[in-house]
C-alpha cells in the first residue's frame, strides 16, 4: 500500500502550510498513524487544537473530513448505519398491494444497500476517495457505547447482521478526541496511538499567535504569550485556551495596543477568561502589590 | 508478565531477533512494566513496528514514537520520560542512539564563547579553576540572558563541583540534587535578578509596575526551573554511568500518580492529585445519575416504536418509551478534619470542592469533636485555597479539646441536620474512625442509613490498622452500605466504579 506521508518533516511542513504549527510529537504521531494504519487518540484540555489537528491533516492531504460528534446517548443508528424504515415500509406496502411477492423476496429486497442509511462511521470506511475520520469528544459516550467503535478502529470493518461484513476500501486516517472527562476503556486505548496535547510552550504559542493573527507585531505577540503563561499558572476554573489567546491577541490589535500595561490587561481580560471568579482573580493578580504575588502552582 | 516480554518480539520478528534495537526495546518495556505501567502485548508489538518507521538517529521522534504506542495515560508520561532518559542515555558504544548526544562527559568543558565572562582563567578552558563567586556570577548572567547552552554547562559544572558524588555510594539522586541546589542558592539569584530588572526599569525612566514585575518574575522562575531540571538530568546521567541503567531504573521507581498515598503526598503530587480529581467527580456524577435512569418509563417514543414495528410487518406490537431525565442526586459529605488525618483532610476538602462543582445539591460538613456545615464556604469561594482557609479558621468544629470525637460530632449532625436526610440523599463520611475512646453513638449511623439512599464510609487508613487501638470503624461499618479503604487515587476510582 502507498503511504500518504514521506517523512515526519513532510508532515510538519504540510501542517505548517495550512497554518497548523506542529511540534515534534504531533508531526511524529500523525506520520506514524499513517504508516501503522492506526487511529490516533488525542487527549488534552479544551481549546488546545485537538479537533483542529484532524481538520488540518485533512486539509493538508486533500482528504475529505468526516466528522462524528459524540454525545451521551449516541447509538449505532446515529454512528454506524440505520435501515431506512420508512422506505422499507413503503416497499412492503407496494409488494402486498401487488399481492404477488414471495416473503423471502421482499425480505431480501428490503435489507439491501438501497435501504441502508450510512452514518459517519460506515461512510468513512465505504468511501472511495481518501478521508479523514474525526470522532470528536469520544469521552462523552458511555462506556458501553465505546464498544461500537472497537471493530471499526482495529479492523476497519463494520458488521451488519443482515448484510454481512463491510470492509474498508482504503484505510482512513482516524482521529479521536477526548477532553478526559472520564477515563476511556483500556480496549479503546490499546487500539490507538496516544497523543496528549497540552497548552503549548511559550515559544510555540508565540509562533501560533504570529501565524494566526495578521498584523501583529513580534513584540506584542511575545507579551501576549508571556501574560497568558502567567495566567495559566493561576489556579482557575478554566485556563485560557489557544483560541482564547488568539481572540485576545486580535482584540489587542484592533484596539491598537502595542504595549500591554496593567489597565489594558484588566480591561480586556474578559476575552481571555470566561468565569467571573477567574476574571476577578486574574485582575487581583495583575494589580497585586509586589511581594504579595500569588504563589505559582509549579515550582517556587 | 516476564514471560510475555519474551514472547513479544520473538515470533513476530524472528529475523530481527539479533537486532540490538529489539533487545533494547524489550528491556525497556520490561522496565516500564516494573515501574507499574500497564503495557500490553499488542502495545509492545506496536512499538516494535513503530520504531521501524522512525529514523533511529532522531532521538526525539524515537521517544515520541515509543510514547505514542506504550503510554496511554497522561499521568504516566513523567515516569516514561525519566525511564527513557535513563534507559537510552548512556549505553555501551554499540547502543548509541543519537550521535550528537553520545557522551555527556565529552563536552564537559565550557564552551569558550559562552564562558566569555570568565576572563583570563583560561588553561584548558575548563570551569574547574573558577571561584564560587565567579561561578555564581556566571549563573546569574546565564539566567539573565536566558542562555540555554551556558545554563547546561553550568548545571554540569555545578553537579561536578557541589554534589560530591562518590562512585558506588548508595544514596539516591535527591540527596545530590539537594546538595547542588543548596550551593547554587537559586532563591538568592532570583532576588538579584528581580532587583536588576527593577533597576533597569528605573534607568529607562519608568517604574516597574506590579504587573510587569510579575511577568518578569515568571520568566525568571521558568528559567530557574529549567536549570533545576538540567541539574537533575545531569545527576541522573552520572548515576547511570556509575551504576548502570538497570540499577538506576530501579532506584527511580516511584509510585505512579494513582498509587500515591494521600497521607504522604508531596506538594507536587498534591497538585497532580487535585487535577486528577475532576474527571473522577464527573464520573461519580454520571454513576449516581445513571442509577436512576432505568427505573421508570417515560412517554411513548414514536420513532422508535415505528422502527421496531418492522419486525412485526408494520404492526406496532412493541411500544417503546423514552427514558425520564435522571433526577439530580443529593449528596452530603461529612469529613473529619482533625490532626490525625490532616493530610487526608486537605485532600478531602479538595474532593468536596470538586464534587460541589459537579453536583448542584451538595452539602458539606466538617468535624473534629464538634461539627459545622461548610457548604456556603465552598459555594461562595472563588477558589479552593480560600475555601480551605475559611474552613480552617471559621468553621466551628472544636467542642472541648480538638481531638476527634465521632460520637459527639454525629450527635450534632443528627440534631441539626438529621431531618434533612431523605431518600434521595447519599451520605459519604470521610474519616479514620479513631474516636479517642469516646462513645461511638453508632445508632446515629444506623438511623442515617435508614433514612438515606446510601451511606458510604471512606477510610484513609490502611485496612490492617482498622479496629486497632481507638479505631472503631468496624462498629460503624455494621450500619454502612459500604466501607472502603481509600488511600490513593486508584482506590478512590474503584469506589466510584463500584457505585453502580
Amino acid at each position: 500500500m502507498t503511504y500518504r506521508f514521506e517523512s515526519v518533516d513532510t508532515v510538519r511542513e504540510g501542517l505548517e502550510s495550512v497554518d497548523y504549527l506542529a511540534d515534534d510529537s504531533i508531526a511524529g504521531i500523525a506520520y506514524l498513524a499513517d504508516r501503522l494504519g492506526k487511529p490516533v487518540l488525542v487527549e488534552g484540555p479544551a481549546g488546545t487544537g485537538k479537533t483542529q489537528l484532524a481538520k488540518s491533516v485533512a486539509e493538508m492531504s486533500g482528504a475529505r473530513l468526516i466528522r462524528l460528534q459524540c454525545y451521551e446517548g449516541i447509538d449505532e443508528s446515529k454512528a454506524l448505519y440505520e435501515w431506512n424504515y420508512k422506505k422499507q415500509l413503503l416497499r412492503i406496502q407496494v409488494e402486498t398491494a401487488d399481492s404477488g411477492g414471495e416473503w423471502t423476496d421482499i425480505q431480501d429486497d428490503i435489507f439491501s444497500d438501497e435501504f441502508l442509511l450510512t452514518r459517519p462511521l460506515l461512510e468513512a470506511i465505504t468511501a472511495d476517495d481518501p478521508v479523514v475520520l474525526l470522532i470528536d469528544e469520544v469521552d462523552r459516550v458511555e462506556l458501553e457505547t465505546e464498544a461500537l467503535l472497537l471493530e471499526i478502529l482495529s479492523d476497519y470493518q463494520v458488521s451488519i447482521p443482515e448484510l454481512g461484513t463491510i470492509e474498508a476500501k482504503q484505510i482512513p486516517l482516524v482521529f479521536l478526541t477526548s477532553n478526559n472527562t472520564r477515563e476511556l476503556s483500556e480496549a479503546l486505548k490499546r487500539r490507538c496511538l496516544f497523543l496528549h496535547l497540552d497548552y503549548p510552550t511559550i515559544e510555540r504559542e508565540k509562533e501560533i499567535v504570529l501565524t494566526k493573527v495578521p498584523d501583529i507585531s513580534e513584540q506584542l505577540a511575545d507579551q501576549v504569550s508571556r501574560i497568558v503563561r502567567s495566567v495559566r499558572q493561576l489556579e482557575l476554573k478554566k485556563h485560557p485556551s489557544i483560541s482564547e489567546t488568539l481572540d485576545w491577541a486580535r482584540t489587542l490589535v484592533l484596539l491598537g495596543i502595542e504595549n500591554i500595561d496593567e489597565d489594558d490587561a484588566v480591561n480586556t481580560v474578559h476575552i481571555l477568561l470566561k468565569y467571573r471568579s477567574d476574571i476577578e482573580k486574574a485582575i487581583k493578580d495583575f494589580t497585586a502589590n509586589s511581594g504579595a504575588h500569588f504563589e505559582p502552582a509549579a515550582g517556587g | 508478565m516476564t514471560a510475555s516480554v519474551d514472547d513479544t518480539t520473538a515470533p513476530d520478528e524472528p529475523s530481527q531477533a539479533s537486532d540490538p534495537l529489539f533487545d533494547l526495546l524489550e528491556g525497556f518495556v520490561h522496565e516500564l512494566r516494573n515501574a507499574g505501567l500497564p503495557v500490553s502485548l499488542s502495545e509492545n508489538i506496536d512499538a516494535a513496528k513503530a520504531v521501524r518507521h522512525i529514523p533511529i538517529e532522531d532521538r526525539n521522534a524515537f521517544k515520541y514514537a515509543l510514547a505514542a504506542t506504550l503510554v496511554k495515560h497522561q499521568a504516566h508520561w513523567k515516569t516514561f520520560e525519566t525511564l527513557f532518559d535513563v534507559y537510552f542515555s548512556l549505553r555501551g558504544s554499540e547502543y548509541i542512539i543519537d550521535p550528537d548526544a553520545q557522551d555527556p562527559f565529552e563536552d564537559m568543558d565550557f564552551d569558550p564563547e559562552a564562558a566569555q565572562q570568565q576572563q583570563g582563567e583560561g588553561g584548558q578552558g575548563s570551569g574547574d579553576g573558577m571561584s564560587p563567586e565567579e561561578m555564581a556570577e556566571l549563573l546569574y548572567q546565564a539566567l539573565m540572558r536566558g542562555d540555554d547552552t551556558l545554563m547546561r554547562a553550568i548545571a554540569r559544572q555545578a553537579v561536578k563541583r557541589y554534589a560530591g558524588m562518590e562512585p558506588g555510594r548508595p544514596v539516591g539522586g535527591t540527596y545530590y540534587l539537594y546538595r547542588t541546589l543548596r550551593n547554587l542558592d537559586l532563591d538568592g539569584v532570583l532576588e538579584r535578578l528581580m532587583e536588576q530588572a527593577r533597576q533597569q526599569a528605573d534607568q529607562q525612566g519608568q517604574t516597574l509596575t506590579p504587573f510587569k514585575e510579575r511577568l518578569e518574575q515568571d520568566e525568571f522562575e521558568t528559567r530557574i526551573d529549567k536549570l533545576r531540571k538540567e541539574v537533575e538530568a545531569e545527576i541522573r546521567r552520572r548515576l547511570v554511568a556509575d551504576r548502570g541503567a538497570e540499577a538506576m531504573a530501579k532506584t527511580l521507581r516511584k509510585p505512579l500518580p494513582e498509587d500515591v498515598d494521600f497521607m504522604h503526598a508531596s506538594r507536587e503530587e498534591m497538585t497532580m492529585l487535585r487535577r486528577a480529581i475532576y474527571p473522577l467527580t464527573r464520573k461519580l456524577a454520571v454513576r449516581l445519575a445513571r442509577k436512576r435512569r432505568h427505573k421508570r418509563k417515560g412517554p411513548l417514543d414514536f420513532r422508535n416504536t415505528v422502527r421496531h414495528s418492522l419486525s412485526y410487518g408494520g404492526v406496532p406490537a412493541e411500544p417503546k418509551f423514552r427514558h425520564p431525565r435522571p433526577a439530580k442526586p443529593e449528596i452530603f459529605v461529612v469529613a473529619d478534619i482533625s490532626g490525625s488525618v490532616a493530610a487526608f483532610a486537605r485532600f478531602t476538602l479538595h474532593l468536596v470542592y470538586a464534587i460541589s462543582s459537579q453536583f448542584s445539591r451538595v452539602r458539606s460538613f466538617v468535624f473534629i469533636d464538634g461539627l459545622d456545615e461548610v457548604t456556603s464556604f465552598f459555594e461562595k469561594a472563588d477558589d479552593i485555597t480560600e475555601a480551605i482557609h475559611r474552613v480552617n479558621t471559621e468553621a466551628d468544629v472544636v467542642w472541648v479539646d480538638g481531638h476527634s470525637d465521632y460520637g459527639h460530632a454525629f450527635e450534632i449532625f443528627w440534631d441539626r441536620f438529621g431531618k434533612e436526610v431523605g431518600p434521595k440523599t447519599t451520605v459519604i463520611i470521610l474519616g479514620d474512625a479513631r474516636n479517642n475512646y469516646h462513645a461511638s453513638q453508632s445508632w446515629i449511623i444506623k438511623e442515617i442509613q435508614h433514612k438515606a439512599r446510601k451511606l458510604f464510609w471512606l477510610n484513609p487508613e490502611p485496612k490492617a490498622y482498622w479496629n486497632t487501638g481507638d479505631s472503631i470503624v468496624g462498629e460503624y461499618a455494621n450500619h454502612c452500605d459500604g466501607v472502603f479503604e481509600v488511600r490513593n487515587l486508584r482506590q478512590l476510582e474503584r469506589f466510584v466504579d463500584n457505585l453502580v
